[in-house]
This record gives structure tokens, C-alpha cells and sequence, in this order.
């Protein structure tokens, strides 16, 4: 089959994206498999100055999951254009993942980044739980996440601007809207949903921040059905994300209406995953009888069989 | 690529079964002392997220050899692999010990810690100035790796059991690395606080030293940020990938 996705302005391969925060600068996975092979590449989330991150630990295993509270470390948008950009394959996009801690801030970054030809789309990070400033509180509330994105897109140089979004919302269709009525390209989610985990002998949190965002299969059946629901209440392609580490999530969240997928913490399973899900995913696709993914994608039937 | 499948040769739980050999297939590496890799048994499943990772203990034409302690789910699943059953593997991984043939060196091993200095028994790394000293809990018969190691490697081991004993072995420690001085080289594998103590003394007599960190780990590669240290001038940086063998003086120790 072809798997070639065609989203505004953003052409795939293939549906596979690592996601942003699970795949480093692209760079780091050179060792394990063809970059080039990709959809495309989600870089680490970027901001206009490098950020040392929270403090340890910062990362504890749970059932079929695990949480962080990373807190955006980066090496900033200034090392990453002269020292990670240059060396990704050309035959690759990138989309550059942006957090900021105000819209004027995200408007600079966007400008910055949106110039760069390398740069494919920009994905911008109001989801993002584990930093107390900017991240989720424009991820919220309908109102700031409008502004922020409408900032993003004046300043994005006519690059596709993919908005991010939180699961920990009450609607996340309102949130949708919002981004959408704003001018987004294209969404995605679901980013990690808040949750804690605690010693009992030492009576102290796992993670130094007492909270961080919870990822992997354990989150799928709450992603799917977000995407499920946001791809009804916009007309803007979403792509769908939470808990992907088979095939069959893949061809899930397509039947439920994604476009593409972004597949993080598969990666920290094994770090060859992604490469190995590109070939799966068309496999499976081919065995279902699937010629092209518009065929597919968004038919799931309204009651089961 | 650097991922591999490996299936497991052996299992051998030691006299004391918190202590686990684990042999598998040959790995086409040729990994460096204080280098690691990553281990994801199929018995993982969905369940558990990450790899463990170990120190390679030995890679040769026999096989991978890593030794482990049973701590945890993910060395529990470890302990439990059988003969046949697939493990995917990658690495070698991160940055090992930097030595040198002529410089008097000391190996400074904390309980299953003394598995990093497996391959420093082996061709091509053995050093003819090195000396062993091996700290530990469990009765030394636990360990089966350290008389095999004793017999390339003079070794000593002292056994702490009680406080006097930990006592006993941080002044042995410090004196040690004190009569070394500065044209010796200190290694250290072990938990957490020995590396501190070790650390500390190094730089207090100016003695050079490095240290393999133990921090938990994600990925393994150097993405998840889940292990950083923080280096002397503040930076945050990966322990998989910096290390997990760090200068004691490009940390801060606070």
C-alpha cells in the first residue's frame, strides 16, 4: 500500500512520529535505526533559553507505564539550530516542539524556528504538566490556549502549527475548538495525564515533584478515546497519541480518525521501536485489506459487532 | 543495529539466590571496562517499561555474562529467565573507565558493584598495577565472580556487617586511597554512599578518581532524561550517556 500521509503543508511517509521528549534531538537514535525511514521526527521540547529541568529523580516505572517530571530540560533553540538541525537527514521533516512561558515568548520562538527551512511544522506544547510556568496553564483554559496559538501561527512563517493537547482537562473538545477557531493546523494528543506514586517505607513521593505525567500502555484507552472525541468536534486533521507501542494501537487510533500517530514511550521499551513499528504498521494495514489510509482512517462503526 | 535479540545460555543463582549469573549468547561488542548494556526479557511484557540496565561483566566468544542482585520486579523477571527464552539486548552503552597500563590503580568495589570490573580481568584489559578491594555485605561465598575474579586480579575483600564494620572499612578506604597519592588512579563501583565517601577522599588527597554512578535509568540512550547528574559546574547531564563512569571531579558532590 502507499502509506503516505497527507496533512496541510506536512507530507509523511508513513504515519510513525516519535514523539517529542521520548526521541532526544533525532540524533541519538542514528545507532538504532534509519532516520530517514520516519513520518517524520518530534524533536525534545524547545525553549528560547537552555533549561536545567527539575530536580532528581524524576522518573518512576508504574504498571504498563511510567511517570516524569522531567520539567522540559533543553539545550535552547540557539544550540539546537547549530548543533542537532544540521545533522538530521534531509529526507526527514522535523517538527519543532516550543514551550514558552507567555504568548510573546511562544511569538519569538515561532518566528525563530517557523524561518528555518529545515523545520517542517511547529508543535506547540501548552500541555505540558511538570512546569509551573506556561506548559498546561495555556493548556486549560479555552481563552489563553487562543491566544497562544493565534501568537503561534502569526509568527510561524506560514509552517503548519500543531497544537498539543492536555488530557487533564474536563473537555478536551472545548479545548479543541479553541485551538482550531484559532487558526491551528492540525492537533495533537493526548500529552501525559497528572498522576503521583508514593513509598510506603519512606512516607515520601517517587518524584522530587511530587507529581508528574503519566505515559505508556496504561494511558491508551484514555487517549483513544480522547482522539475519538476530538475528531468529531474539529475539522482539522489531530494526531493521535497515548500509550502506542503495537501496530494495532497504530491502526486504533487511525479508525478512530487520527491521521498519524506519535509513538513515545514505546521508545524507551526498546530503542529501535519506532523503526520496526514503520514496516509493522504497513504489514498489518496490507493484511487488513487497506490500500490507502483514507480508506480507514475515521471508520470506526458506532456499536460493537 | 546496536539492538539485538540474545537468548539466555544460563541462569545461575550464587549460594545466596539474591545473587544471579546470567549468561547469554555471544554479542558481536567489544565493550570497554565500566561500559553497560540493556536488557528487556520478553517476560516483560507491557508490564514493566524499561530495560535494566547491567555492567557487562564478560563478552567474549563464550557469551555476555552480566551478575545482578535481585532488588526489584525487573531482576525478579531476570532471575526467573530460563534457557532458550529471548532477551532483547542493546548497547555497549555509555562511557567506561579511563586507564592507563603503567599507572597504579585501585579498584574499589561495593557489593554487586565489583561486576563492573569483570573485564579487567580479560585480555586486552588487565593492568599490571591493579589491585582489588571488595566490600560487602552478603557472606563473600555469595560472590562467586570475585574468586574468579581473585584469579587474575589480587583482590582482598572486607565484609561489613555491623557499623564498626563500615567503620572499619571507611578508614581501610582512606587509607588506602591516601598511600595510592596522586600518580595512582582510584576506580569505584558501588552504592550510592560509597561513591560519595570514595569521591571525597580522592579529592581530598588529591588522588585522581572516577566513579560509576548508579543512578535509575529510563532509555538507556541518553532521551528520557531520567538519570542526570549534576556535573561541578551545574550542568545536568545524562548518566548513560556521560557516563555512568564520571571524574569525581566533574561532579558536584553537594
Amino acid at each position: 500500500m502507499d502509506t503516505t500521509v497527507h496533512l496541510p503543508g506536512l507530507t509523511l511517509k508513513n504515519p510513525i512520529i516519535p514523539a517529542s521528549g521520548t526521541f532526544g534531538y533525532g540524533l541519538e537514535f542514528a545507532r538504532y535505526g534509519d532516520l530517514r525511514r520516519l513520518g517524520a521526527i518530534c524533536v525534545k521540547g524547545l525553549s528560547l533559553k537552555p533549561r536545567e529541568g527539575n530536580p532528581m529523580p524524576r522518573i518512576a516505572e508504574t504498571p504498563c507505564g511510567m511517570l516524569n517530571s522531567i520539567g522540559l530540560q533543553n539545550v535552547g533553540v540557539d544550540v539546537f539550530l547549530q548543533k542537532k538541525l544540521p545533522f538530521l537527514p534531509p529526507e526527514v521533516p522535523i517538527i519543532a516542539n516550543l514551550y514558552a512561558q507567555s504568548p510573546e515568548e511562544f511569538a519569538e520562538l515561532a518566528g525563530i524556528l517557523g524561518a528555518k527551512e529545515r523545520i517542517a511544522a511547529l508543535e506547540v506544547n501548552v500541555s505540558c504538566p511538570n512546569v509551573r510556568l506556561g506548559g498546561v496553564q495555556f493548556g486549560q483554559d479555552p481563552e489563553a490556549l487562543h491566544t497562544v496559538t493565534r501568537a503561534v501561527v502569526a509568527a510561524a512563517q506560514g509552517k503548519p502549527v500543531i497544537v498539543k493537547l492536555s488530557p487533564n482537562v474536563t473537555d478536551i473538545t472545548a479545548m479543541a475548538r479553541a485551538a482550531e477557531a484559532a487558526g491551528a493546523t492540525m492537533l495533537s494528543l493526548i500529552n501525559t495525564l497528572t498522576g503521583m506514586a508514593v513509598d510506603i517505607r519512606t512516607r515520601a513521593p517517587r518524584l522530587a515533584t511530587g507529581t508528574g505525567g503519566l505515559s505508556g500502555p496504561a494511558i491508551k484507552p484514555v487517549a483513544l478515546r480522547m482522539v475519538h472525541a476530538v475528531c468529531r468536534a474539529v475539522s482539522i486533521p489531530v494526531i493521535g497519541m497515548g500509550g502506542i507501542v503495537s501496530a494495532e494501537d497504530v491502526l486504533e487510533f487511525i479508525l478512530v480518525g487520527a491521521s498519524a500517530v506519535q509513538v513515545g514511550t514505546a521508545s524507551f521499551m526498546r530503542p529501535d521501536r519506532v523503526f520496526s513499528l514503520v514496516d509493522e504498521v504497513q504489514a498489518l494495514a496490507e493484511d487488513l485489506g487497506i490500500s490507502a489510509w483514507e480508506e480507514f482512517r475515521g471508520t470506526l462503526k458506532e456499536t460493537p459487532r | 543495529m546496536n539492538t539485538i535479540q540474545l537468548t539466555i545460555q544460563a541462569v545461575t543463582p550464587g549460594p545466596d539466590p539474591s545473587i544471579v549469573d546470567l549468561a547469554l549468547a555471544p554479542a558481536p561488542w567489544k565493550p570497554k571496562p565500566g561500559q553497560f548494556v540493556m536488557l528487556r526479557p520478553a517476560n516483560f511484557g507491557q508490564e514493566l517499561t524499561w530495560g535494566r540496565p547491567f555492567s557487562i561483566y564478560r563478552c567474549d566468544e563464550a557469551g555476555l555474562r552480566v551478575v545482578f542482585q535481585v532488588i526489584g520486579r525487573g531482576t525478579e523477571r531476570l532471575a526467573a529467565l530460563r534457557p532458550g527464552d529471548a532477551v532483547t539486548v542493546w548497547g555497549p552503552l555509555g562511557r567506561g573507565f579511563q586507564t592507563k597500563p603503567e599507572t597504579p590503580t585501585l579498584f574499589l568495589a561495593g557489593g554487586i558493584g565489583l561486576a563492573a570490573f569483570g573485564l579487567f580481568a580479560e585480555e586486552p584489559f588487565r593492568l599490571p598495577h591493579a589491585q582489588l578491594l571488595f566490600g560487602h555485605r552478603l557472606p563473600l561465598t555469595a560472590y562467586p565472580i570475585y574468586h574468579e575474579m581473585a584469579q587474575r586480579i589480587p583482590c582482598e575483600a572486607m565484609r561489613q556487617t555491623s557499623s564498626a564494620d563500615i567503620e572499619a572499612f571507611s578508614e581501610e578506604l582512606s587509607r588506602r586511597i591516601k598511600a595510592l597519592g596522586p600518580e595512582g588512579l582510584v576506580l569505584c563501583c558501588g552504592p550510592t554512599p560509597m561513591l560519595r565517601a570514595v569521591a571525597r577522599l580522592c579529592l581530598e588527597h588529591g588522588v585522581p578518581g572516577q566513579v560509576s554512578l548508579e543512578n535509575r535509568m529510563g532509555c538507556g540512550v541518553g532521551v528520557c532524561l531520567g538519570c542526570v547528574a549534576t556535573t561541578a559546574s551545574g550542568e545536568r547531564v545524562q548518566t548513560c550517556v556521560h557516563g555512568p563512569v564520571f571524574d569525581v571531579r566533574a561532579l558536584t558532590w553537594d
